[in-house]
């Protein structure tokens, strides 16, 4: 029987958004991921069919006897339709690559394994044939790393890792051998952007081997003001290292935020004021909105939220905004896909919802 | 609407300023941005695997094309790899291993791994001795940086590798 995604779990990976770890109205969430391939088998780009079905059975065997994976859910991406595969990218479980691009045929033999509780997940055949990761809520780059850590050593004991002596792990791209370690910090920084400070702080974070990216993937757009900030090296340094560099560097950009924001609140109030209050009135009033609108108006709010201008709103409801909105997600409560003009028009009754909704429950507790 | 900054490219990042008091929105095309560090364009690892992957490329005509053609398990060749930027398997790395060090030094700034070994289900002396090497450099940092309750994981690690159970659940 084909398994249905969301199934029993409408949240199903979606923990972090419960906005309840440190300076989470800062940071969104955090993000670890290990690049791991399979002994025998070639990598992504040159293994045929058979190779990947049997990377795939080796591994889902695996996950299955993996004492982390306990009671989660496998999901066969190729037996998806469209909408759930969009679904699976909309809420940062599956890369573009694993689903196939908008219009592609989905790869063959691709899968997802998916932890119950929290966001630990396994992507099969992949670039790598694994692709282990977890995400967290909030600025918690030791508990992500904690967990998929030990993740890593379940699976590594049950199929057989590429690692070479001098190289580490093997990777298909040369960009990840080594650790394999990709970790990353999902920023909001309207402040550093609104005191033109951003282009400084961004700029010393690449001379300091880090790199930075807007919310949606490469060569994405910075939309509302959400900054992706991540180690560009996975060689020569362990993995605490790499992990604590981001953490001092993560640390310091929290708080040259939290400085611009009150910077912003003592020299232009009535500007930031005003900018906050017409966000959120075009949220709880719009009748038709794209999502890269609701993106930059939701930037506002969360920075009214954030300075306290704004008393009723929750995080956590800016987050789940963020998810829901999007485009996959209005399409599968609706049960159906939606032409553009429906979805603009959807999107904004949903919003205004969540955001009645909001302010009847503030006002009844 | 067109960059305002070089009024020549089509605008993809609009960005909204305060300044002495009043909002602005700029809008600016990639290149003007990432000159200005606000774009992503050019800061991803693509960038310098590229340029790269292309000098290796011309260094490889250059030499006599006698050394290591091909890999014999997936049949990679230094073009293909030149192309795509991908290795196609574990032996990949043998095969092209002299090339390589070059782009990994380039790439990482070196070339030895110094993170967590791998234990296979099955480790030789040599696999449990490495892991221990790893175990034990990671707990001796642990200590200094008084991370007390990794140390504390990491010590049991230690002891059950000794044990000989290096099983995790
Ligand atoms: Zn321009
Ligand atoms: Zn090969």
């Amino acid at each position: 029987m084909k398994e249905r995604f969301l199934d029993g779990d409408p949240d199903a990976g979606l923990a972090w958004l419960r906005a309840d770890g440190p300076n989470s109205d800062i940071v969104l969430s955090t993000r670890i991921r290990l690049a791991r391939n399979l002994r025998n088998f070639r990598f992504g780009t040159r293994a045929d069919a058979d190779d990947r079905g049997e990377v795939l059975r080796l591994t889902l065997a695996a996950a299955d006897a993996a004492p982390s994976l306990q009671s989660g859910r496998n999901v066969t991406v190729s037996t998806l339709d469209d909408t759930e595969r969009q679904l699976l990218l909309e809420r940062h479980l599956v890369s573009r690559e694993l689903i196939g691009g908008e219009g592609h045929v989905a790869p063959t033999h691709t899968a997802l394994v998916l932890a119950p509780g929290e966001g630990l997940s396994v992507m099969v055949n992949e670039e790598d044939h694994l692709r282990l990761q977890n995400i967290v809520g909030g600025f918690r780059l030791r508990d992500a790393w904690r967990d998929v850590e030990r993740l890593d050593d379940e699976m590594g004991q049950r199929v057989p890792y590429a690692f070479h002596p001098e190289f580490g792990y093997l990777t298909s791209c040369p960009t990840n051998v080594g650790t394999g370690l990709r970790a990353s910090v999902l920023m909001h920084l309207p402040g550093l952007v609104l005191t033109q400070e951003i282009a400084k702080v961004l700029q010393g974070i690449s001379q300091v081997g880090l790199t930075f990216r807007g919310l949606y993937g490469e060569g994405s757009d910075v939309v509302g003001n959400f900054f992706q900030i991540s180690n560009q090296t996975t060689l020569g340094k362990t993995e605490e290292d790499l992990i604590d560099h981001l953490q001092r560097i993560v640390q310091q950009v929290v708080q040259y935020e939290t400085q611009a924001r009150s910077v912003l609140l003592r020299d232009a109030p009535t500007v930031i004021e005003d900018k906050v209050w017409r966000a959120y009135g075009l949220l709880r009033h719009a009748r038709s909105t794209s999502f890269e609108e609701v993106m930059n108006l939701l930037s506002g709010v969360r920075l009214g939220v954030g300075l306290k201008l704004i008393e009723n709103v929750r995080v956590q409801t800016l987050n789940r905004i963020m998810i829901f909105a999007q485009s996959a997600h209005l399409e599968r409560a609706a049960r159906g896909r939606l032409p553009e003009g429906d979805l603009d028009v959807r999107r904004a009754a949903f919003v205004r919802g969540v955001l009645a909704a909001e302010e009847s429950g503030a006002a009844n507790a | 609407m067109l960059c305002e900054n070089c009024g020549k490219n089509e605008a993809a990042i609009h960005l909204t300023q305060i300044q002495n008091n009043e909002m602005t929105t700029r809008h600016l095309c990639e290149v003007c941005a990432e000159t200005m560090g606000l774009s992503s364009g050019g800061a991803g690892p693509s960038a310098p695997l590229a340029d790269f992957i292309a000098q290796m490329g011309k260094a490889i005509a250059s030499e006599t094309a006698t050394t290591a053609g091909t890999c014999p398990s997936c049949g990679l060749t230094l073009a293909d790899f030149k192309k795509t930027g991908r290795l196609g398997c574990a032996r990949c790395y043998s095969v092209f291993d002299t090339s390589l060090r070059g782009l990994l030094r380039k790439l990482h700034g070196g070339t030895q791994h110094s993170g967590k070994v791998y234990l296979p289900k099955d480790p030789t002396e040599t696999d449990r001795t490495a892991r221990l090497v790893s175990l034990r450099r990671g707990l001796g940092r642990a200590v200094d940086s008084e991370d007390f309750e990794r140390a504390a994981a990491l010590r049991d690690q230690i002891r059950r590798l000794e044990a000989g159970q290096e099983v995790q659940g």
